[in-house]
């Protein structure tokens, strides 16, 4: 399977709030980042919690500025996340 | 299980489907506990200090370390394989422009194979929640006050990965041995709530 970013891609999190659990973070949905690095591949958090088959895919490292999360603040974030959660940022 | 929170309802809930569990013959008795020890087996700070250690004296594992952290603790035979599958470990450095601190803000993933079992205040909603968000005031809090001009990067252990933070070498050790310089490390150190 290719992944389907690469480290230096601009991403969006998805905005959506799924019922489930999920491992995209609150405070990180809707959110413009940089992918870092790749962390590797694993079955989707949200598919396993819920006893369904799931395939590895790509978890990315992403750098979100603290400012395009909270609206402010000077350091940066990095959340580690599945490609399921992101899309390609369209805005740069 | 660790620490002391008998009284938590979700304590409760999970005592009692371990006890249906065990009931229908689909867990042997004490098998949970025996599967925590496991993972916590010989997990101490002290294995993240000698990493650190080594990583000062020697530059070339200090490259590997955050190259591949996973390849690199084998060589001090330690190992991120006592859960159900190998963990990923990333060692994030520290330098004079930017420190790292790490968080897990959805729940409480640490590397307990090399730090041991996490300190309370770092499952605490406070810091999970605040940490992300103002950094430098929970530094700050811990009595580390960086430079403004010192960058704060906040790892969320949000999937796969555990973290370790690798300290800045503390001016005036260049005589200092291997030995001596694990005993500076700190737990607060590893994690980023601590210069070193």
């Amino acid at each position: 399977m290719t992944d389907r970013f690469a480290p230096g891609d601009r991403v969006r999190t998805r905005i959506a709030d799924p019922t489930g659990h999920t491992r995209l973070p609150r405070y990180a949905r809707g959110a413009s980042g940089v992918i870092v690095s790749t962390a590797g591949h694993h079955p989707l958090a949200d598919e396993r919690a819920r006893g369904l088959a799931s395939a590895p895919r790509a978890v990315h490292h992403v750098r979100f500025a603290a400012r395009d999360l909270f609206g402010e603040g000077d350091h940066a974030v990095v959340v580690e996340l599945w490609e399921d959660y992101l899309e390609p940022d369209g805005s740069t | 299980m660790s620490g002391d929170h008998r009284s938590a309802p979700a304590a409760a809930q999970v005592r009692h489907v371990e006890a249906l569990l065990e009931a229908r013959g689909l867990l042997a008795p004490g098998e949970i506990d025996e599967r925590i020890d496991a993972l916590a087996a010989g997990g101490t700070p002290a294995h993240g200090a000698a990493l650190v250690a080594r990583a000062w004296v020697d530059p070339a594992f200090r490259e590997r370390l955050l190259a591949d952290g996973n390849a690199a603790i084998a060589e001090l035979g330690f190992s991120m394989g006592g859960a159900l599958q190998e963990q990923k470990l990333t060692v994030v450095a520290n330098d004079e422009d930017e420190h790292h601190v790490i968080v897990c803000t959805l729940c409480s993933c640490y590397p307990i194979a090399l730090l041991g079992p996490s300190p309370g205040w770092y499952k605490s909603e406070a810091y999970r929640s605040r940490v992300v968000r103002e950094p430098r005031a929970v530094l700050a809090g811990f009595g580390l006050e960086l430079p403004a001009s010192t960058r704060i990067t906040v790892w969320d252990a949000s999937a796969e990965s555990r973290y370790m933070v690798l300290p800045l070498r503390p001016e005036g050790t260049a005589d200092v041995t291997e030995d001596e310089l694990a005993g500076l490390v700190t737990r607060k150190g590893l994690i980023g709530t601590a210069a070193v």
